[in-house]
Protein backbone atom coordinates (compact mmCIF):
# COMPACT_ATOMS: atom_id res chain seq x y z
CA UNK A 1 0.00 0.00 0.00
CA UNK A 2 2.78 2.39 0.86
CA UNK A 3 4.54 2.02 -2.46
CA UNK A 4 1.27 2.85 -4.19
CA UNK A 5 0.79 5.93 -2.10
CA UNK A 6 4.25 7.11 -3.13
CA UNK A 7 3.05 7.27 -6.69
CA UNK A 8 0.79 10.16 -5.81
CA UNK A 9 2.38 13.50 -6.28
CA UNK A 10 1.38 14.87 -2.89
CA UNK A 11 2.59 11.81 -1.06
CA UNK A 12 -0.55 12.06 1.07
CA UNK A 13 -3.32 9.64 0.19
CA UNK A 14 -6.85 11.10 0.19
CA UNK A 15 -9.21 9.03 2.29
CA UNK A 16 -11.64 7.93 -0.43
CA UNK A 17 -9.19 7.56 -3.29
CA UNK A 18 -8.89 4.05 -4.70
CA UNK A 19 -5.36 2.99 -5.51
CA UNK A 20 -5.84 2.63 -9.22
CA UNK A 21 -6.67 6.32 -9.68
CA UNK A 22 -4.26 9.20 -10.02
CA UNK A 23 -6.42 11.72 -8.21
CA UNK A 24 -9.82 12.20 -6.60
CA UNK A 25 -10.87 14.18 -9.63
CA UNK A 26 -9.93 11.37 -12.02
CA UNK A 27 -11.81 8.91 -9.83
CA UNK A 28 -14.90 11.12 -9.85
CA UNK A 29 -14.76 11.68 -13.62
CA UNK A 30 -14.35 7.96 -14.25
CA UNK A 31 -17.34 7.08 -12.07
CA UNK A 32 -19.42 9.72 -13.78
CA UNK A 33 -18.43 8.56 -17.25
CA UNK A 34 -19.36 5.02 -16.24
CA UNK A 35 -22.75 6.23 -15.06
CA UNK A 36 -23.44 8.10 -18.28
CA UNK A 37 -22.53 4.98 -20.25
CA UNK A 38 -25.01 3.04 -18.14
CA UNK A 39 -27.66 5.69 -18.77
CA UNK A 40 -26.98 5.28 -22.49
CA UNK A 41 -27.85 1.59 -22.21
CA UNK A 42 -30.99 2.52 -20.26
CA UNK A 43 -32.12 4.86 -23.03
CA UNK A 44 -31.51 2.06 -25.56
CA UNK A 45 -33.46 -0.32 -23.33
CA UNK A 46 -36.54 1.91 -23.32
CA UNK A 47 -36.16 2.92 -26.96
CA UNK A 48 -37.30 -0.54 -28.08
CA UNK A 49 -40.68 -0.02 -26.45
CA UNK A 50 -40.91 3.51 -27.83
CA UNK A 51 -40.32 2.08 -31.31
CA UNK A 52 -43.09 -0.50 -30.74
CA UNK A 53 -45.31 2.38 -29.67
CA UNK A 54 -44.41 4.43 -32.78
CA UNK A 55 -45.06 1.55 -35.18
CA UNK A 56 -48.45 0.65 -33.70
CA UNK A 57 -49.55 4.25 -33.36
CA UNK A 58 -48.55 4.98 -36.97
CA UNK A 59 -50.65 2.05 -38.16
CA UNK A 60 -53.59 2.34 -35.77
CA UNK A 61 -53.84 6.00 -34.83
CA UNK A 62 -57.58 5.89 -34.12
CA UNK A 63 -57.32 2.80 -31.91
CA UNK A 64 -54.69 4.63 -29.83
CA UNK A 65 -56.87 7.71 -29.60
CA UNK A 66 -59.83 5.60 -28.52
CA UNK A 67 -57.78 3.69 -25.94
CA UNK A 68 -56.22 6.82 -24.47
CA UNK A 69 -59.63 7.97 -23.15
CA UNK A 70 -59.45 5.16 -20.58
CA UNK A 71 -56.35 6.73 -19.01
CA UNK A 72 -56.91 9.38 -16.36
CA UNK A 73 -55.09 12.51 -17.56
CA UNK A 74 -55.35 14.13 -14.12
CA UNK A 75 -53.66 11.21 -12.37
CA UNK A 76 -50.98 11.20 -15.06
CA UNK A 77 -50.42 14.94 -14.64
CA UNK A 78 -50.23 14.65 -10.85
CA UNK A 79 -47.68 11.87 -11.23
CA UNK A 80 -45.65 14.06 -13.58
CA UNK A 81 -45.56 16.84 -10.98
CA UNK A 82 -44.67 14.36 -8.23
CA UNK A 83 -41.74 13.04 -10.27
CA UNK A 84 -40.56 16.55 -11.16
CA UNK A 85 -40.59 17.47 -7.47
CA UNK A 86 -38.59 14.35 -6.63
CA UNK A 87 -36.11 15.30 -9.34
CA UNK A 88 -35.71 18.73 -7.75
CA UNK A 89 -35.02 17.22 -4.33
CA UNK A 90 -32.61 14.68 -5.84
CA UNK A 91 -30.65 17.52 -7.46
CA UNK A 92 -30.80 19.41 -4.17
CA UNK A 93 -29.47 16.42 -2.28
CA UNK A 94 -26.42 16.49 -4.57
CA UNK A 95 -25.96 20.20 -3.79
CA UNK A 96 -26.15 19.47 -0.06
CA UNK A 97 -23.65 16.63 -0.41
CA UNK A 98 -21.26 18.91 -2.29
CA UNK A 99 -21.53 21.47 0.49
CA UNK A 100 -21.21 18.87 3.23
CA UNK A 101 -24.70 19.54 4.61
CA UNK A 102 -25.62 16.12 5.96
CA UNK A 103 -29.04 17.10 7.30
CA UNK A 104 -29.85 18.63 3.91
CA UNK A 105 -29.00 15.38 2.12
CA UNK A 106 -31.22 13.42 4.52
CA UNK A 107 -34.22 15.73 4.09
CA UNK A 108 -33.94 15.90 0.30
CA UNK A 109 -33.44 12.16 -0.12
CA UNK A 110 -36.39 11.49 2.21
CA UNK A 111 -38.65 13.77 0.15
CA UNK A 112 -37.42 12.02 -3.01
CA UNK A 113 -38.34 8.63 -1.54
CA UNK A 114 -41.75 9.92 -0.42
CA UNK A 115 -42.47 11.30 -3.88
CA UNK A 116 -41.38 8.03 -5.46
CA UNK A 117 -43.73 6.12 -3.13
CA UNK A 118 -46.50 8.59 -3.98
CA UNK A 119 -45.88 7.96 -7.64
CA UNK A 120 -46.13 4.21 -7.14
CA UNK A 121 -49.29 4.66 -5.03
CA UNK A 122 -51.01 6.55 -7.83
CA UNK A 123 -49.72 4.00 -10.33
CA UNK A 124 -51.20 1.21 -8.17
CA UNK A 125 -54.52 3.06 -8.11
CA UNK A 126 -54.48 3.29 -11.90
CA UNK A 127 -53.45 -0.33 -12.42
CA UNK A 128 -56.06 -1.76 -10.03
CA UNK A 129 -58.78 0.33 -11.66
CA UNK A 130 -57.78 -1.02 -15.08
CA UNK A 131 -57.59 -4.55 -13.74
CA UNK A 132 -61.11 -4.43 -12.32
CA UNK A 133 -62.53 -2.87 -15.45
CA UNK A 134 -60.78 -5.42 -17.64
CA UNK A 135 -58.84 -2.70 -19.46
CA UNK A 136 -55.98 -5.06 -20.25
CA UNK A 137 -54.07 -6.39 -23.23
CA UNK A 138 -56.17 -8.58 -25.47
CA UNK A 139 -54.58 -11.84 -24.37
CA UNK A 140 -55.18 -11.26 -20.65
CA UNK A 141 -57.61 -13.62 -18.93
CA UNK A 142 -60.35 -11.11 -18.36
CA UNK A 143 -59.58 -8.41 -20.84
CA UNK A 144 -62.62 -6.70 -22.32
CA UNK A 145 -60.69 -6.34 -25.54
CA UNK A 146 -61.09 -9.95 -26.52
CA UNK A 147 -61.97 -10.24 -30.17
CA UNK A 148 -65.32 -11.98 -29.62
CA UNK A 149 -68.01 -9.79 -27.99
CA UNK A 150 -69.55 -12.92 -26.46
CA UNK A 151 -66.30 -13.51 -24.56
CA UNK A 152 -66.44 -10.02 -23.10
CA UNK A 153 -70.01 -10.52 -21.89
CA UNK A 154 -68.89 -13.85 -20.45
CA UNK A 155 -66.30 -12.05 -18.35
CA UNK A 156 -68.94 -9.68 -17.02
CA UNK A 157 -71.36 -12.56 -16.35
CA UNK A 158 -68.76 -14.38 -14.29
CA UNK A 159 -68.00 -11.24 -12.36
CA UNK A 160 -64.42 -11.00 -13.58
CA UNK A 161 -65.08 -7.53 -14.87
CA UNK A 162 -67.05 -5.04 -12.83
CA UNK A 163 -70.33 -3.63 -14.08
CA UNK A 164 -73.91 -4.68 -14.72
CA UNK A 165 -74.43 -7.00 -17.64
CA UNK A 166 -77.16 -4.78 -19.06
CA UNK A 167 -74.74 -1.86 -19.15
CA UNK A 168 -72.07 -3.93 -20.84
CA UNK A 169 -74.42 -5.22 -23.50
CA UNK A 170 -75.02 -1.61 -24.45
CA UNK A 171 -71.42 -0.58 -23.85
CA UNK A 172 -69.54 0.75 -26.81
CA UNK A 173 -66.68 -1.69 -26.24
CA UNK A 174 -69.01 -4.66 -26.64
CA UNK A 175 -70.06 -3.23 -29.99
CA UNK A 176 -66.60 -2.53 -31.36
CA UNK A 177 -65.36 -4.53 -34.29
CA UNK A 178 -63.10 -7.42 -33.30
CA UNK A 179 -60.16 -6.06 -35.28
CA UNK A 180 -60.46 -2.63 -33.65
CA UNK A 181 -60.68 -4.19 -30.22
CA UNK A 182 -57.56 -6.21 -30.94
CA UNK A 183 -55.75 -2.98 -31.74
CA UNK A 184 -56.98 -1.29 -28.55
CA UNK A 185 -55.76 -4.39 -26.71
CA UNK A 186 -52.32 -3.86 -28.26
CA UNK A 187 -52.33 -0.28 -26.98
CA UNK A 188 -52.87 -1.59 -23.47
CA UNK A 189 -50.13 -4.15 -23.99
CA UNK A 190 -47.72 -1.33 -24.87
CA UNK A 191 -49.10 0.82 -22.05
CA UNK A 192 -48.46 -1.85 -19.43
CA UNK A 193 -45.00 -2.69 -20.80
CA UNK A 194 -43.86 0.94 -20.89
CA UNK A 195 -45.33 2.05 -17.54
CA UNK A 196 -44.46 -1.30 -15.96
CA UNK A 197 -40.81 -1.10 -16.99
CA UNK A 198 -40.76 2.51 -15.84
CA UNK A 199 -42.41 1.48 -12.55
CA UNK A 200 -39.72 -1.14 -11.96
CA UNK A 201 -37.15 1.62 -12.42
CA UNK A 202 -38.97 3.75 -9.85
CA UNK A 203 -38.90 0.83 -7.39
CA UNK A 204 -35.16 0.36 -7.98
CA UNK A 205 -34.77 4.12 -7.48
CA UNK A 206 -36.54 3.91 -4.12
CA UNK A 207 -34.13 1.18 -3.03
CA UNK A 208 -31.20 3.27 -4.25
CA UNK A 209 -32.38 6.38 -2.36
CA UNK A 210 -32.90 4.37 0.83
CA UNK A 211 -29.38 2.98 0.50
CA UNK A 212 -28.04 6.53 0.04
CA UNK A 213 -30.07 7.65 3.09
CA UNK A 214 -28.53 4.86 5.15
CA UNK A 215 -25.03 5.79 3.99
CA UNK A 216 -25.70 9.46 4.71
CA UNK A 217 -26.83 8.59 8.22
CA UNK A 218 -23.47 6.88 8.68
CA UNK A 219 -21.76 10.05 7.55
CA UNK A 220 -20.29 8.55 4.40
CA UNK A 221 -20.62 11.63 2.23
CA UNK A 222 -18.95 15.00 2.13
CA UNK A 223 -17.59 17.60 -0.28
CA UNK A 224 -14.71 15.30 -1.20
CA UNK A 225 -16.83 12.20 -1.52
CA UNK A 226 -20.33 12.56 -2.90
CA UNK A 227 -20.03 10.41 -6.02
CA UNK A 228 -22.70 7.91 -4.92
CA UNK A 229 -25.25 10.67 -4.27
CA UNK A 230 -24.42 12.29 -7.60
CA UNK A 231 -24.76 9.06 -9.57
CA UNK A 232 -27.93 8.03 -7.72
CA UNK A 233 -29.46 11.39 -8.61
CA UNK A 234 -28.42 10.94 -12.25
CA UNK A 235 -30.28 7.63 -12.33
CA UNK A 236 -33.33 9.24 -10.76
CA UNK A 237 -33.32 12.10 -13.27
CA UNK A 238 -33.31 9.57 -16.11
CA UNK A 239 -36.39 7.88 -14.65
CA UNK A 240 -37.99 11.33 -14.62
CA UNK A 241 -36.84 12.01 -18.20
CA UNK A 242 -38.52 8.88 -19.47
CA UNK A 243 -41.79 9.74 -17.73
CA UNK A 244 -41.67 13.22 -19.31
CA UNK A 245 -42.07 11.47 -22.67
CA UNK A 246 -44.42 8.71 -21.49
CA UNK A 247 -47.00 11.11 -20.09
CA UNK A 248 -47.98 12.94 -23.32
CA UNK A 249 -47.50 9.81 -25.46
CA UNK A 250 -49.89 7.67 -23.42
CA UNK A 251 -52.28 10.04 -21.68
CA UNK A 252 -52.62 12.90 -24.13
CA UNK A 253 -53.60 11.37 -27.46
CA UNK A 254 -56.15 13.60 -29.11
CA UNK B 1 -20.28 29.11 -5.33
CA UNK B 2 -16.85 27.59 -4.98
CA UNK B 3 -16.24 29.76 -1.93
CA UNK B 4 -18.78 27.71 -0.01
CA UNK B 5 -16.69 24.61 -0.57
CA UNK B 6 -14.75 23.02 2.18
CA UNK B 7 -11.26 24.27 1.31
CA UNK B 8 -9.30 21.96 3.55
CA UNK B 9 -8.67 19.66 0.60
CA UNK B 10 -6.58 21.41 -1.99
CA UNK B 11 -7.27 18.95 -4.78
CA UNK B 12 -11.03 18.55 -4.75
CA UNK B 13 -12.21 21.99 -5.84
CA UNK B 14 -12.87 20.68 -9.33
CA UNK B 15 -15.41 18.03 -8.26
CA UNK B 16 -18.60 18.95 -10.02
CA UNK B 17 -20.59 22.14 -10.13
CA UNK B 18 -22.80 23.22 -7.24
CA UNK B 19 -26.26 24.28 -8.36
CA UNK B 20 -27.50 27.47 -6.67
CA UNK B 21 -30.97 27.19 -5.06
CA UNK B 22 -32.41 29.87 -7.33
CA UNK B 23 -31.50 27.87 -10.43
CA UNK B 24 -32.86 24.64 -8.90
CA UNK B 25 -36.22 26.17 -8.02
CA UNK B 26 -36.35 28.16 -11.26
CA UNK B 27 -35.85 24.99 -13.30
CA UNK B 28 -38.53 23.20 -11.30
CA UNK B 29 -41.02 26.04 -11.86
CA UNK B 30 -40.22 26.07 -15.59
CA UNK B 31 -40.86 22.30 -15.69
CA UNK B 32 -44.21 22.76 -13.91
CA UNK B 33 -45.27 25.49 -16.35
CA UNK B 34 -44.33 23.26 -19.29
CA UNK B 35 -46.31 20.38 -17.76
CA UNK B 36 -49.41 22.60 -17.54
CA UNK B 37 -48.75 23.72 -21.12
CA UNK B 38 -48.54 20.14 -22.38
CA UNK B 39 -51.83 19.21 -20.64
CA UNK B 40 -53.60 22.30 -22.02
CA UNK B 41 -52.31 21.84 -25.58
CA UNK B 42 -52.98 18.12 -25.32
CA UNK B 43 -56.68 18.82 -24.80
CA UNK B 44 -56.88 21.30 -27.66
CA UNK B 45 -57.34 20.47 -31.31
CA UNK B 46 -54.12 21.54 -32.97
CA UNK B 47 -55.03 20.38 -36.45
CA UNK B 48 -52.74 17.41 -36.67
CA UNK B 49 -49.80 19.04 -34.91
CA UNK B 50 -50.78 17.68 -31.48
CA UNK B 51 -48.08 15.04 -31.39
CA UNK B 52 -45.40 17.42 -32.72
CA UNK B 53 -46.28 20.08 -30.14
CA UNK B 54 -46.35 17.53 -27.30
CA UNK B 55 -42.95 16.15 -28.37
CA UNK B 56 -41.40 19.63 -28.65
CA UNK B 57 -42.57 20.48 -25.12
CA UNK B 58 -41.34 17.12 -23.79
CA UNK B 59 -37.96 17.68 -25.47
CA UNK B 60 -37.62 21.13 -23.90
CA UNK B 61 -38.49 19.64 -20.49
CA UNK B 62 -36.02 16.80 -20.99
CA UNK B 63 -33.31 19.28 -22.00
CA UNK B 64 -33.90 21.31 -18.83
CA UNK B 65 -33.57 18.18 -16.69
CA UNK B 66 -30.48 16.96 -18.55
CA UNK B 67 -28.66 20.30 -18.78
CA UNK B 68 -29.37 21.60 -15.29
CA UNK B 69 -30.50 18.86 -12.88
CA UNK B 70 -28.07 16.39 -14.45
CA UNK B 71 -25.32 19.04 -14.59
CA UNK B 72 -24.56 18.40 -18.26
CA UNK B 73 -24.06 22.12 -18.88
CA UNK B 74 -21.09 22.16 -16.52
CA UNK B 75 -20.02 18.57 -16.93
CA UNK B 76 -17.25 17.15 -19.09
CA UNK B 77 -18.47 17.51 -22.70
CA UNK B 78 -17.72 13.84 -23.28
CA UNK B 79 -20.53 12.81 -20.91
CA UNK B 80 -22.92 15.00 -22.89
CA UNK B 81 -21.64 13.36 -26.07
CA UNK B 82 -22.43 9.91 -24.65
CA UNK B 83 -25.97 11.05 -23.87
CA UNK B 84 -26.34 12.64 -27.33
CA UNK B 85 -25.22 9.39 -28.94
CA UNK B 86 -27.96 7.51 -27.08
CA UNK B 87 -30.55 9.99 -28.37
CA UNK B 88 -29.07 9.72 -31.86
CA UNK B 89 -29.58 5.94 -31.72
CA UNK B 90 -33.18 6.34 -30.55
CA UNK B 91 -33.75 8.68 -33.50
CA UNK B 92 -32.18 6.14 -35.81
CA UNK B 93 -34.31 3.27 -34.50
CA UNK B 94 -37.46 5.38 -34.83
CA UNK B 95 -36.53 6.59 -38.32
CA UNK B 96 -35.92 3.06 -39.59
CA UNK B 97 -39.14 1.84 -38.00
CA UNK B 98 -41.17 4.68 -39.52
CA UNK B 99 -39.64 4.08 -42.96
CA UNK B 100 -40.52 0.40 -42.57
CA UNK B 101 -44.11 1.21 -41.60
CA UNK B 102 -44.37 3.44 -44.66
CA UNK B 103 -42.99 0.73 -46.93
CA UNK B 104 -45.62 -1.78 -45.81
CA UNK B 105 -48.64 0.52 -46.09
CA UNK B 106 -49.65 -0.97 -49.44
CA UNK B 107 -49.64 -4.49 -47.99
CA UNK B 108 -51.63 -3.35 -44.95
CA UNK B 109 -54.26 -1.68 -47.17
CA UNK B 110 -54.50 -4.81 -49.33
CA UNK B 111 -54.89 -6.98 -46.24
CA UNK B 112 -57.69 -4.79 -44.99
CA UNK B 113 -59.45 -4.97 -48.36
CA UNK B 114 -59.05 -8.75 -48.55
CA UNK B 115 -60.14 -9.25 -44.92
CA UNK B 116 -62.99 -6.82 -44.42
CA UNK B 117 -64.24 -6.50 -40.87
CA UNK B 118 -67.98 -6.83 -40.43
CA UNK B 119 -69.42 -3.66 -39.04
CA UNK B 120 -71.82 -4.17 -36.20
CA UNK B 121 -74.62 -1.77 -35.52
CA UNK B 122 -73.60 1.30 -33.61
CA UNK B 123 -69.92 0.60 -33.98
CA UNK B 124 -69.29 4.24 -34.75
CA UNK B 125 -66.39 4.54 -32.36
CA UNK B 126 -64.48 1.80 -34.09
CA UNK B 127 -65.58 2.46 -37.63
CA UNK B 128 -62.94 4.97 -38.54
CA UNK B 129 -60.27 2.57 -39.71
CA UNK B 130 -62.53 0.00 -41.29
CA UNK B 131 -61.53 -1.34 -44.66
CA UNK B 132 -64.19 0.51 -46.59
Amino acid sequence: MSHQADAHAGGEHPEHLAHHFESVEQQFDTAKFGMWTFLLTEVMFFSVLFVAYAVYRANHADAFQFASQFLDTNLGAVNTVVLLLSSLTAAWAVRCAQLGNRKGIMINLAVTVLCACGFMGIKYEEYSHKYHEGLLWGGADHSIFKADPADVLDEVKHGHVEGELSIWEEHEIAKLQPEFKRQVGIFFGIYFCLTGLHGIHVLIGIGLMLWLLWRTSRNHFGPANFTAVDLGALYWHLVDLIWIFLFPLLYLIS
Amino acid sequence: MTDTHDTTHADDHGLGHVLPPKLLVGTFVALLVLTVLTVVTGKMNLFGFDLAVAMVIATVKASLVAMIFMHLRWDRPFNGLVFLISILFVGMFLAFAVVDVGAYQVDIKNYQIENPVELKEGAAAGGADAGH
